[in-house]
């Protein structure tokens, strides 16, 4: 008898604990992010930008040259890195605050010049370092501290599809939507990381990978119900698949 | 721009500002248009891919100093200017970019505040630029020429300092500043011995085999005591190191003015012609106006009865020249604002005026 | 069909249920022990795993280990 293992932590991923919540989807998410580093074996000349958010400590889980950017920014902390260092692989990890509320300048800009740059957008419709107030991807109707009667369009507008918004620029090479919410779509988003860090290397266009992904403690749910919750209200509105694909 | 090292040459302020940081390496601007500083963006638009840099204009000032966060962890020579507003809006990534240790340079062509206020030229920076500018305990190395000449000098070596220091290091300027035109020459500084960027920089993983952070988060509070601690120190370097200021005539004066960059130069005017009818004044010139040089105001000559201040603000250095003055003898102050300088004539007069002579 | 087993890297676990939701087999349940975080970590506790990693790939704590089982190989 003979005993393979067959699922291990990908060298670039220190090996701590994390300090997300429980059932929080960022944990997959980053080792998506590190079995491509592994795969493509760019770890020594990969920076990674992290975002203010939970995964502030992204720099703590990937082990990469890091910045540690201010608010929404680490696109263009990323742009000026990847133009005065064209040979490293440059990737920004940010949420729906940080990328879609104060960011929405940079990266619609980044976007636009089309750097090359692979930007991974975590959207779990919620802000969740600072205790679960209203992000521009919350849904309508879903409640959140500071829209405690749930979100209403009259007020507050509708939520934003980033990656449909983002494909409406004519510089962006690889636009696509995925979840890390449940297994069976863990894979398409291991292999979407992939084309998108790939896109970077061939020199293709600016890489841009939205993730659906739970905040179970500030949706007020358990991890498994999260994972249901997103599958029957978010994916309706905010659809998996490739939005841009490159040539 | 095709004239030799040591040529001089007649050029516009921005401009020759511009040029000096090309002559001094820098290769990489990510910047965005203001009133009064827009030559300098243009001129490194056409400059840096002469010279195999990379001009990027940003979406705004935010993004700008954005960029210049993730430029400057990579080591390599990089530049932002702006005017006060624009100054503004960089304040957060200022702090960043001093909180993670960083060197840039940042060139600010002030103009009148506050909000919108002018197009026109001002001192009215000056708090904002030797307090940090930005949040928590940092301060930039803060350079004020005089004009065009020693703007491209300061500029030269104010690659030098942030490098040395690995903190921001500001050029402080003004719209007449940027707007003139005089005769300058690009000269080496004398070299300076600095640190190795291959040892902290982003991009010598392979190398060190260590990666870099570039961060400014320190949630343990002890943590944050002691880089603070460490920020601190460096200051104090800066304050005994770096301390530069003109003396005119001011050995025995009766009077001493206090002025900066072009103000200076009205100053000098009046002093000139004042002078010449036999009054004893004369002028202590702060070009580095933090680390600010207290010591030859905390040391003014026995003779000296009387200071005035002159600044193109409602009085900003005068804290900090009231700071070294002590109670030993009278601080004045003479100002204009809304982009207005004051006059000679006006100088003048208000000397008479404090001396009854 | 394959064979296989998990282990679970306890002190890593958080208890999140979602390996356990997660497995085809329901081969995977939340224990009664007490890790030092305070959390119940998850184990396997019963024979049937075909080693299909679902629940690695869902365990935001990289705390699950899958082995295939040869029992055929020498």
């Amino acid at each position: 008898m003979k005993e393979t293992k067959i699922f291990e932590r990908p060298k670039s991923m220190s090996d701590v604990p994390t300090h997300y919540c429980p059932g929080c989807t960022h944990g997959i998410a980053h080792r998506l992010v590190a079995e491509v580093i592994d795969e493509l074996g760019i770890q020594k000349k990969t920076f990674g930008v992290a975002p203010v958010g939970c995964s502030v400590f992204l720099y703590n889980y990937i082990d990469t040259d890091m910045y540690e950017a201010a608010h929404g920014r680490a696109p263009a902390v990323a742009s000026a890195v990847k133009r005065i260092r064209p040979d490293m692989v440059g990737f920004t990890y940010q949420g729906d605050g940080d990328l879609a509320s104060i960011g929405m300048a940079e990266i619609v800009h980044a976007a636009n010049r089309g750097e090359l740059i692979t930007v991974i957008f975590i959207n779990n419709a919620i802000y969740g370092m600072t205790g679960g107030q209203m992000a521009p991807t919350t849904l309508l109707q879903q409640k959140a501290t500071t829209c405690p009667l749930g979100r209403d369009p009259g007020v507050n507008g509708y939520p934003m599809r980033v990656a449909e918004l983002l494909a409406t620029l004519a510089a962006p090479a690889y636009i696509t939507r995925v979840s890390v919410a449940k297994p069976k779509y863990v894979g398409k988003a291991a292999a979407a990381v992939k084309r998108a860090f790939q896109t970077q290397i061939d020199r293709k266009g600016f890489s841009f990978v939205e993730m659906l992904s739970t905040c179970p403690t500030n949706w007020g749910m358990r991890p498994a119900d999260a994972a249901n919750w997103l599958e029957e209200k978010m994916i309706p509105y905010y659809p998996l698949g490739d939005i841009k694909v490159p040539e | 721009m095709n004239a030799a090292m040591s040529e001089r040459v007649l050029m516009k302020g921005n401009e020759a500002l511009a040029e000096a940081a090309i002559r001094a390496g820098c290769r990489y601007f990510f910047g965005y248009p203001i009133t009064p500083q827009n030559e300098i963006p243009e001129y490194m638009s056409r400059r840096l891919p002469e010279v195999g840099g990379v001009y990027l204009q940003a979406e705004s000032e935010v993004a700008a100093i954005n960029m210049i966060f993730g430029g400057a962890g990579t080591g390599e020579r990089v530049m932002t200017s702006s005017s006060s507003p624009g100054i503004s809006l960089m304040s957060e990534g200022i702090s960043y970019i001093a909180g993670a240790e960083l060197p840039c340079v940042l060139m600010n062509i002030v103009r009148g505040g506050p909000g919108l206020g002018s197009i026109l030229p001002a001192q009215s920076d000056y708090f904002q630029a030797t307090r940090g500018g930005g949040h928590g305990d940092y301060r930039l190395l803060v350079l004020a020429p005089s004009t065009l000449q020693e703007g491209v000098d300061l500029t030269m070596l104010a690659f030098d300092l942030a490098e040395k220091y690995k903190n921001p290091v500001m050029i402080l300027g003004d719209g007449f500043m940027g707007q003139m035109m005089e005769a300058v020459e690009f000269r080496t500084p004398e070299p300076m011995d600095l640190p190795d960027k291959r040892d902290w920089a982003v991009g010598y993983m392979e190398r060190r085999g260590t990666r870099a952070l570039v961060k400014s988060l320190y949630l343990d509070p002890e943590e944050l005591e002691r880089h603070n601690m460490k920020l601190q120190a460096k200051y104090r370097e800066m304050e005994k190191n770096e301390v530069r200021y003109e003396s005119y005539r001011t050995d025995d004066a009766e009077i001493v003015l206090a002025a900066y960059g072009t103000t200076a130069r009205i100053a000098r005017s009046a002093i000139n012609e004042l002078r010449r009818e036999g009054l004893r004044v004369g002028m202590i010139r702060p070009i580095s106006v933090y680390p600010f040089p207290y010591a030859p105001f905390e040391n003014l000559p026995g003779s000296v009865k009387n200071v005035l201040v002159v600044e193109m603000s409602c009085g900003q250095m005068i804290d900090d020249v009231r700071i070294g003055v002590g109670r030993t003898v009278p601080v004045h102050f003479c100002g204009r604002v809304g982009g207005i300088a004051p006059s000679v004539d006006e100088i003048e007069a208000r000397i008479r005026e404090i001396t009854g002579k | 069909m394959p064979k296989g087993r998990i282990t679970v890297i306890e002190d890593r676990c958080k208890s999140c249920g979602l390996c356990v939701a997660a497995c085809p087999k329901s081969v995977l349940r939340i224990s009664d022990r007490i890790n030092d975080k305070g959390y119940r970590p998850a184990e396997q506790f019963a024979e049937g795993c075909i080693a299909c990693r679902m629940c690695a790939l869902t365990c935001p704590d990289v705390a699950i280990e899958v082995f295939r089982i040869d029992e055929d190989a020498r």
